[in-house]
């Protein structure tokens, strides 16, 4: 018994935070009216096993919370309960009261047990009023006498539940004769229930056997209980947690007497009425559990009435979503539907580091490989060819290895863009609008790591989108346009990068609206034009925002600037197509991945380096008549209209190059940070992709590198990192 | 290691720089390998030389003699770079030192091993863990923590920057 299980918590969590996504996935795609049985078991089969594990790892708060749930599921699966809009939003609800508490679990914090005790009462309410059509009158009156009850029960995880009106558990434990061959030990079941409060036990030995004909395996005992405690009935139920399966379980709240306040016992019978009503089998884990007493009656009778008003206020307060007139909501059965599709693969488990350190392994043979291809190049005679071939075939084997172990490190996009529909839906109500969330190209795969990291970019352009981009309902009506606003979200491969695109088909930028405030802040001079671009460029300033009034959404002027930060650190650029009055365009391009690069190898003097290609503008050489000096110092040359200056690599990186005269050698046009430079170098060697190597676990950062790798004849060359070397360019030739 | 000090022995392999020979911790040498060019680092310290792969590890190269302010001596076939692994506040690192050759492992008792003598600057002596005789000669036992302390760049204050810049 003391097995211990912390070793399988963070595999818990894990394993319940991917079912809460997949429980809100589906919870969006559930039909109100008419829901989908199989959608509605999944649901529930998620709040079954959190629970179950929650009760097995002593979660309590966790485990009382997912039965209560698990109850009102039950009622859903089985058809006695409609599927309402109300309760689906109360169910959204639950899984984020859910995840929060498994947050605060997991961190070991406190949890919030206030809005969970509201949101269990209302889930209890909706149970105790759907459960059965005679109590429908009755139950305005039931709500009134059992708001407090949420109260009183969040006060109960304290421990305090009323005070004097000591409630007692009769409980009746009949074991069938394998309880003990089944590991279940039943003073380990007591002990833990007299750990609840005052625990009477009376073991009943009529049937036991004599004693020679007993086998000491068998259980043949049954015993009567007596708890004086006010504890909730999952604490009970908890205590007989693994024996449900083998006991006969009879477990009865009997009231303290008769001093209870009549006014509130009469509701409280009420309530009773459709329980009654209810079937006995309640949970499919706990066949033979009879339910005698739903918890809102007994929390109702032990706490006090006035704090009604109190209740109900909190309880609104929690549930801001529910609170106004659902407009249309966001669709998201298509994703839903993918995502259960999803779940049917059998999958295996795998930690990060050990994937890294596979794909490093490979690495090293692919540099191995390379290594012995060149020697075989060398040698002659007979033996050579049947060499060479073999190393051609090792050479298509390992390209193939290495493709497939990158591979295990990608992830579908529908990962993150499993979010969406939950976050549009909610944002729609919030804002008063009506929007479409489409969805394609979920399954396009990119690397974990840069999966992660386009995440938050991403919310805030779907933000910015439902916000500032999608109409009103009556503005898009007066113009012509449908009332739904359309926000699609589209992934798909592009030549060895992916393009996440984000479109919406609202009002599109106001160009003059952008160009005058940025005229108004002096960021453009009030005579420039600019182009299209430009303009666009300007919304990745930071601070800059044209909307009118700041919402809780967006229009801080923080988020745009953040977000093409973030895609650049990725490897990536984000672009912008808009049209007034149609819609919008976000692109972003990503690498697939972030281990490799694609790299021009440039030469300078003995170096070489990795120049990555998506900094590359163009190749030129120059003729000395193009160049110009500047005030005696810094070189320019003009470049498509505009003058760009030269930063020789050999002066900045202190090497004896094998050309200095510019004509002599080739100018790289590079862009960082939106700054463009002509890098000058020796020559041009050619294109491959290589493994980023990290230069920080052994060395420290270097100014305008961003790493090393390893080249075919194992000797190392770095990458360079072009936003920091225009940085450090800048910084020379200020400080010459 | 164990061993070691309980019995406060120590195995210890000893290199000679000129007509100098240092010793250091058997058990902090990875390998021993023969010279090879290396790539150099922009904006490095002078006697930090370049870096090499070292199966698959980016590995700096440290010039011994430079760091020791002795006379420069040419790279060749012979020279010898041994790679050593060191704590530093971020974690274990290796780094490779370039010497002239490597002479002797030799065993020593912690109570042979004498404190440096007071040589008037502390930077002199900080990264020396003492001096001890082997044979008729006098070899200076390396801090190789120390001396590696200060000569990789710091990069607790530019972590920031860093990773923005390796992620570009």
């Amino acid at each position: 018994m003391d097995l211990d299980l912390a070793q399988f918590h963070s595999s818990f969590f894990e394993e319940s935070f991917e079912a809460l996504d997949g429980m809100e996935a589906a919870l969006l795609g559930l039909d109100v009216g008419a829901p989908d049985p199989e959608r509605v078991n999944s649901i529930f089969r998620v709040a079954h096993s959190i629970k179950g594990g929650a009760g097995m790892f002593g979660f309590k708060d966790v485990a009382s919370f997912t039965h209560t749930l698990e109850t009102l599921l039950d009622e859903l699966r089985s058809g006695r309960m409609a599927v309402t809009r109300d309760i689906s939003d109360k169910l959204l609800l639950s899984v984020d009261v859910m995840r929060a508490m498994l947050t605060s679990v997991q961190r070991k914090e406190a949890v919030d047990m206030q809005k969970v005790a509201d949101l269990q009462f209302d889930l209890e309410m909706i149970v105790a009023q759907g459960a059965g059509g005679a109590a429908a009158p009755a139950a305005p009156a039931t709500a009134a006498a059992t708001a407090p009850a949420a109260a009183g029960n969040g006060a109960a995880a304290a421990g305090a539940n009323g005070g004097s009106n000591a409630a007692r558990w009769a409980i009746e434990f009949r074991a069938l004769p394998e309880l003990l061959l089944r590991g279940n030990d039943p003073i380990a079941i007591f002990s833990s229930l007299a750990e609840l409060g005052k625990l009477t036990v009376v073991a009943n030995m009529q049937a036991v056997p004599r004693l020679r004909s007993i086998d000491a395996e068998r259980c043949y005992l049954t015993w009567t209980l007596e708890l004086e405690s006010d504890c909730a009935r999952d604490q009970v139920d908890a205590a007989f947690e693994w024996a449900a399966v083998d006991c006969e379980l009879t477990i009865k709240r009997v009231e303290a007497g008769a001093s209870s306040a009549p006014a509130a016992v009469a509701p409280a019978a009420v309530v009773e009425a459709p329980v009654v009503a209810a079937p006995p089998v309640q949970v499919a884990a706990a066949p033979k559990v009879v339910e005698a007493a739903p918890k809102p009656v007994e929390a109702a009778v032990a706490a006090p009435a006035p704090a009604a008003a109190s209740a109900s206020t909190a309880q609104a307060a929690a549930t801001p979503a529910a609170a106004g007139p659902a407009p249309k909501p966001a669709d998201a059965k298509e994703p839903a539907k993918a995502a259960a599709a999803g779940g049917e693969h059998s999958s295996i488990r795998v930690s990060i580091e050990k994937i890294d350190e596979l794909i490093n392994t490979v690495g090293e043979l692919v540099i191995t490989q390379a290594m012995l291809s060149e020697l075989g190049r060398k040698l002659d005679g007979s033996v050579a060819e049947q060499f060479r071939s073999g190393l051609n075939q090792l050479e298509r084997n390992m390209r193939e290895l290495q493709e497939s172990v990158m591979r295990v490190r990608m992830l579908p996009i529908s990962f993150t863009f499993s979010r969406f529909p939950r976050m549009v839906r909610d944002l729609a109500q919030r804002l008063g609008k009506q929007i479409e969330l489409k969805m394609t190209g979920e399954q396009t795969e990119l690397d974990k790591t840069v999966l992660e990291k386009i995440g938050d970019p991403l919310v805030h352009l779907v933000r910015n989108s439902i916000d500032h981009g999608i109409e009103a309902p009556d503005v898009r009506v007066k113009a012509g346009k449908s009332p739904t606003g359309i926000v699609h979200l589209d992934a798909c491969h592009r030549g060895g990068h992916i393009a996440v695109e984000i479109r919406d088909d609202g009002n599109g930028l106001d160009k003059s609206r952008i160009l005058a405030k940025a005229r108004s802040r002096g960021l453009v001079g009030q005579n420039d034009v600019l182009t299209d671009e430009q303009v666009h460029e300007l919304i990745f300033m930071p601070g800059f925002s044209t909307a009118e009034k700041t919402t809780d959404v967006s229009g801080r002027g923080v988020g745009m600037d953040v977000v093409r930060r973030n895609v650049k650190e990725l490897g990536g650029k984000i672009e912008i197509a808009s049209e007034l009055g149609k819609g919008s365009r976000f692109i972003i391009t990503l690498p697939l991945t972030l281990a490799i690069v694609d790299g021009q190898s440039v030469s300078v003097g003995s170096e070489t380096y990795i120049v990555p290609l998506t900094s590359i503008v163009e190749s030129l050489q120059l003729q000395p008549q193009s160049v110009n000096r500047l005030s005696g110092r810094g070189e320019v040359f003009s470049f498509r209209g505009d003058y760009l200056p030269i930063v020789r690599l050999h002066e900045l990186f202190g090497i004896e190059p094998r050309a200095t005269a510019l004509h002599e050698g080739l100018i790289v046009v590079a862009e960082g940070d939106g700054r463009r430079i002509g890098l000058f170098v020796d020559e041009l060697l050619g294109q491959q992709q290589v493994v980023i190597k990290s230069m920080e676990a052994n060395y420290g950062p270097v100014d305008g590198v961003a790493g090393a790798t390893i080249l075919g004849d194992g000797s190392v060359a770095l990458i360079l990192d072009l936003s920091g070397l225009i940085r450090v360019a800048a910084g020379t030739a200020r400080a010459a | 290691m164990n061993d070691s000090i309980k019995s406060g022995l120590q195995q210890v392999l000893t290199f000679v720089l000129g007509s100098e020979t240092y010793g250091v911790d058997i058990l902090r040498v990875q390998e021993i390998r023969g010279w090879s060019s290396v790539t150099k680092i922009p904006h490095a310290p002078a006697h930090v030389l370049g870096v090499l792969n070292l199966r698959g590890s980016i590995v700096p190269i440290v010039d011994m003699r430079m760091q020791f302010n002795l006379e420069r001596a040419e790279y060749t076939a012979v020279t010898v770079i041994i790679v050593l692994s060191v704590q530093s506040r971020k974690g274990k690192r290796d780094f490779g030192v370039v010497v002239d050759g490597v002479s002797d492992v030799v065993n020593v008792d912690d109570s042979q091993v004498k404190a440096a003598p007071d040589l008037g600057s502390r930077e002199a002596t900080e990264h020396i863990r003492g001096l001890m005789p082997v044979a008729d000669r006098m070899v200076v036992l390396l801090d190789i923590d120390k001396l590696i302390a200060g000569q990789l760049p710091n990069t607790s204050d530019s972590e920031d920057q860093a990773s923005a810049a390796a992620a570009a």
